[in-house]
């Protein structure tokens, strides 16, 4: 009887935390990566969770030839550096931000229509002994149609 | 097993679930820790390592608005014949059917402002609140939105806005309160019915060399995506249920063969864009198409019955 109660509370908690965390996050995904699509149409998605030191996510999308897109990727301030890479489906690295100056914005067109993979990273403040910083990363696309 | 290890076991499993989706929201890789490695019972090993392996993955599929412009770039014309009629919002009682709808409903939201229809763009836009409003989710759109759209029916910059707004609502309020099931199943009914509309709109006097079927084609780089984004929510009886549809559908898709060849990317210094320049080769018969057409079809009608 006393478990049941135990695990209902817990249960509470921890789903009361993760809505709290994603409330959160879809409030910090508006105001701070919304904006950095600019001029370019948000498709409507976003996808944003609570991420560490180190931690990754994983994105699968399919892109299309008669589009431009912006795919946009911002952490918390209270985060190290976010590195993302885009991958194509045989897991060649067509981009990343590390090799320009951790960009938050990506911007692409296709040739033919591909699914690509884009990989998140959460860097690390590299502070042994401290608590590994944690934070909203989101994820969002932008897209026009090609001139 | 004695009754207290057991009990120690769901305890222990319990704390190992809640630490994961309080660090990550729904699934996350627990950071590295040297010093800290717990003790699992053997039976619990491979939850263990599942939980350890696993990293947030999101599977994305393209969103109604990406959809209808994707229809709307290769010359189609706009048929509101085809789109799911307001008149049967009263009729989607049930949460999977007011789910599907929302998509749909959405969806069809989506073509009216890309195609400037206004006073169907309204129409679609409070039947997609009352299905919005039956999931709980009264914040997903609110009346202000409905009124933002009358006050900058031309203004299409802003209906866009308000338009994608509301699927980011919509989505984002079900997922928050722990209602991915639902939310999965909204963008099943989004996906499906720019599927449908698409389909429907082919003529197939004009098969040969069809942008529009291309388009359709290209699908099938989202099937999988889809069974995915399903399969993360399966043993819900709704889900179970559109899985065995969408694997009938992944069935068809199966037929066409799309053949890429290696991406290359080349950047543009005066645009600040890359292209990802790459050969492709497809191939779909009319009868595949039709069979396609079939399918997709069968679970539109079963959704908007």
């Amino acid at each position: 009887m006393r478990l049941t109660r135990t695990l209902s509370i817990l249960a509470i908690l921890v789903f009361a935390l993760s809505s709290s965390a994603n409330g959160q996050c879809k409030a910090f995904a508006k105001k701070e990566c919304l904006p950095q699509l600019e001029k370019y149409t948000h498709d409507g998605n976003y996808h944003a969770a609570v991420l560490v030191e180190g931690e990754e996510a994983e994105l699968y999308k399919t892109f299309y030839s008669d589009m431009e897109y912006r795919v946009a990727i911002v952490g918390e301030g209270k985060l190290p550096a976010v590195e993302f890479k885009v991958m194509d489906i045989n897991k060649n690295v067509l981009y990343s931000n590390k090799e320009h100056n951790n960009a938050t914005t990506w911007d692409f067109k296709l040739q033919s229509s591909q699914q690509l993979k884009i990989v998140v990273k959460v860097s690390s403040f590299n502070r042994p002994g401290d608590t590994p910083a944690s934070g909203c990363v989101a994820i969002m696309f932008g897209f026009k149609v090609k001139k | 097993m004695n009754k207290k290890y057991r009990i120690s076991s769901v305890v222990l499993l319990v704390f190992i679930l809640a630490i994961s989706v309080i660090t990550s929201c729904k699934s996350g890789k627990k950071p590295p820790q040297e010093d800290q490695e717990v003790k699992i019972p053997e039976n619990l090993t491979e939850v263990k390592e599942d939980i350890d392996q696993a990293k947030k993955i999101f599977n994305a599929l393209p969103s109604p608005l990406e959809s209808a412009y994707l229809i709307k770039s290769t010359g189609a014309e706009f048929n509101p014949n085809l789109l799911n009629p307001v008149s049967k919002q009263d009729s989607y009682q049930t949460r999977k059917a007011q789910a599907i709808n929302l998509g749909i409903y959405t969806c069809d939201l989506s073509f009216a402002s890309l195609y400037e229809q206004t006073q169907l763009l309204i129409d679609y836009m409070n039947a997609a609140k009352k299905m919005a409003d039956g999931l709980g989710i009264l914040e997903a759109i609110k009346k202000e939105d409905v009124d933002k759209l009358e006050e900058n029916i031309n203004n299409k910059e802003v209906i866009l806005d308000v338009v994608s707004q509301t699927f980011m609502n919509s989505k984002s309020e079900l997922e928050d309160n722990g209602q991915t099931p639902t939310a999965s199943t909204v963008l099943v009914g989004g996906w499906i019915e720019g599927l449908y509309i698409s389909t429907q709109l082919v003529d197939m006097k004009e098969f040969d060399g069809n942008k529009l079927v291309g388009k359709i084609i290209d699908q099938k780089l989202s099937i999988d995506i889809l069974i995915d984004l399903l399969n993360g929510s399966k043993g819900d009886p709704s889900i179970d249920e559109l899985i065995l549809q969408v694997q009938k559908l992944k069935a068809v898709f199966d037929k066409i063969k799309i053949s890429t060849g290696a991406v290359r990317p080349e950047y543009d210094q005066a645009s600040n864009t890359t292209t990802l320049k790459s050969d492709v080769s497809t191939n779909m018969n009319a009868q595949t198409f039709t069979e396609l057409s079939n399918v997709v079809a069968e679970i539109r009608n079963s959704f908007v019955k």
